[in-house]
């Protein structure tokens, strides 16, 4: 295969002007402002993008509403992870020449409005998972974690998820931007209410009003830009189910094949990595990503998050915006992975920057478990 | 009360599946290539992706693989069944498929992964019925 590595790069990130709870701002507006944004941050205009990805609309609807006639646009829609797999989508357009400049762009208002397009009543899941009330992630990611639970043992695994929970709340409280501020204890997490056993209110990423964007772009354009690139080493995508009733293995993501190839890729190793951006829809998702993206074993992933080596000063520093169980999570929270690995690696985290990261592994994961996108990306 | 939960819509390739529901039987369709049965049902198999299938009917014995206790309703409809348990059942013909287990007191203790099931119909419409699965 074509070695791909720094050939591109991300050069601009934001979220949009106000995230958290934004009663008056739609989708789009959260789209079109992160875009602004992410633009200024990276030294270029509207005028500069040929390229359009997104997911939760399609690039019809969004390049009219920022005003562009995009030469590439890709809609691919997994999942929240989909705004990491863009990134390798944006990778192979820039190196085939149909595009160098490419905006990706994210906005959810996940809190304010809450409706979501019915599902097609013909689909496999209208008739044999929704009539049985399989509806919205937390009952169908619960059963994932039960299965865990079974294969590896109830009380460690509660553990680990309360682990999570509590070392991810400990990074939100170092970022500004992140929307659950509260100090939280072990008791708070085991005391919180249950949303679908064995999942607490503590498990479950946030709702929030969101939008988030980043620019890639060439090499060489990247060194033109305002800030020092954030080079894509490698990325690996796939799927292997939709419906949680048919996913494969309900302890292992297909992280499994995705993570292992990202890195052979990237041409780096597990121990190489300074920092895991791991989708954190709930505790249990860190548990199983970690596993199936060989970070540790099957069932050890409560071993390798126990005393807090997740937290700010612990030795595997991971999710350290807060992640979606405390800094944001408007539905697809696969974006805001992405923003925080280029500002750690640009050094711009302030009270939450570690120190002088070279190489971040971001993992999103999207459906029902269902998909995953995993990407590396370095600075010089 | 009118039943308010989401209904299925039975389509060409499973309406066979749902008519038999109704008169209380579990069919699957069963690939020819291999000899193996499926969930869910589709004309071509999702295992060889064959044509040569056919209906067989189902013993209705399960195991329980996983479920959840739902505490929170998720759609109106059910408001008044929670705490509910939905579950993924492995069939004894080995397809997994989604369900709810029908059980008076859904705790953790009264749940056990591996425990035997069978099949029972919940007349949801005057068409259609819902298979369901409970304790032996």
């Amino acid at each position: 295969m074509t070695d791909l590595r720094k050939t591109v790069a991300i050069v601009g990130v934001d979220e949009s002007d106000e995230i958290g709870k934004v009663p008056d701002k739609s989708n789009l507006t959260h789209h079109a402002e992160a875009a602004y944004n992410a633009l200024e941050d990276a030294g270029m205009s509207m005028k500069d993008v040929n390229g359009l990805f997104t997911a939760g609309t399609s690039t019809l609807n969004l390049a009219e509403y920022l005003g562009i006639e995009p030469s590439f646009t890709d809609t691919t829609a997994v999942g929240g992870s989909s705004f990491i797999i863009h990134i390798a989508h944006a990778m192979a357009a820039i190196n085939a020449g149909y595009c160098d400049v490419a905006l990706v762009t994210h906005g959810e208002a996940g809190r304010s409005r809450r409706s979501r397009p019915g599902g097609d009543a013909a689909d496999p899941g209208s008739q044999f998972e929704t009539p049985y009330g399989f509806l919205g992630a937390p009952i169908n990611y619960a059963m994932a974690a039960r299965r865990y639970m079974h294969e590896y043992g109830e009380d460690k695994t509660r553990q680990a998820m309360a682990e999570v929970a509590v070392a991810t709340r400990k990074w939100a409280q170092l970022n500004p931007k992140a929307y659950m501020q509260d100090d939280m204890s072990f008791d708070d997490y085991h005391n919180s209410r249950w949303i679908s056993w064995p999942f607490h209110l503590l498990d479950c990423c946030l709702v929030t009003d969101a939008g988030g964007a980043y620019v890639i772009t060439s090499a060489e354009r990247a060194r033109d830009a305002k800030k020092k690139p954030v080079w894509v080493l490698g990325a690996a995508e796939s799927h292997d189910h939709n419906l949680i009733s048919q996913m494969p293995d309900l302890t292992r993501t297909v992280a499994k094949n995705t993570g292992p190839l990202a890195l052979e890729r990237s041409g780096v190793t597990h121990d190489d990595i300074d920092l895991a951006m791991i989708y954190d829809s709930f505790t249990y998702t860190v548990l199983a990503t970690l596993e199936s993206l060989g970070f540790c074993g099957p069932g050890e992933a409560p071993d390798f998050v126990a005393n807090q080596r997740t937290a700010p000063g612990g030795d595997f520093a991971m999710n350290t915006s807060g992640g979606g169980l405390s800094y944001t999570h408007s539905g697809m929270y696969g974006m805001f992975l992405v923003l925080e690995a280029v500002r750690q690696l640009r050094g711009e985290c302030g009270d939450r920057q570690l120190d002088d990261p070279k190489l971040c592994l971001i993992n999103g994961t999207g459906g029902s478990l269902s998909s995953t996108g995993t990407t590396v990306l370095a600075v010089d | 009360m009118a039943y308010n939960k989401p209904l299925p819509v039975p389509q060409g390739e499973s309406d066979v599946y749902w008519q038999k529901a109704k008169q209380g039987e579990l069919w699957l369709r069963n690939c020819k290539s291999c000899g193996n049965a499926y969930f869910y049902p589709r004309d071509i198999s999702p295992c060889c992706f064959s044509k040569d299938t056919d209906w067989i009917q189902a013993s209705g014995k399960a195991t329980l693989f996983t479920y959840g206790i739902v505490q929170r309703a998720p759609h109106p409809g059910f408001v008044d069944d929670v705490p509910f348990v939905t579950a993924v059942v492995e069939l004894e013909e080995g397809p997994k498929m989604a369900t709810n287990i029908v059980i008076e007191d859904p705790t953790p203790e009264n749940l056990q992964i591996g425990m035997a099931l069978e099949v029972v119909f919940e007349d949801i419409t005057d068409e259609l019925a819902l298979p369901k699965f409970k304790p032996v």
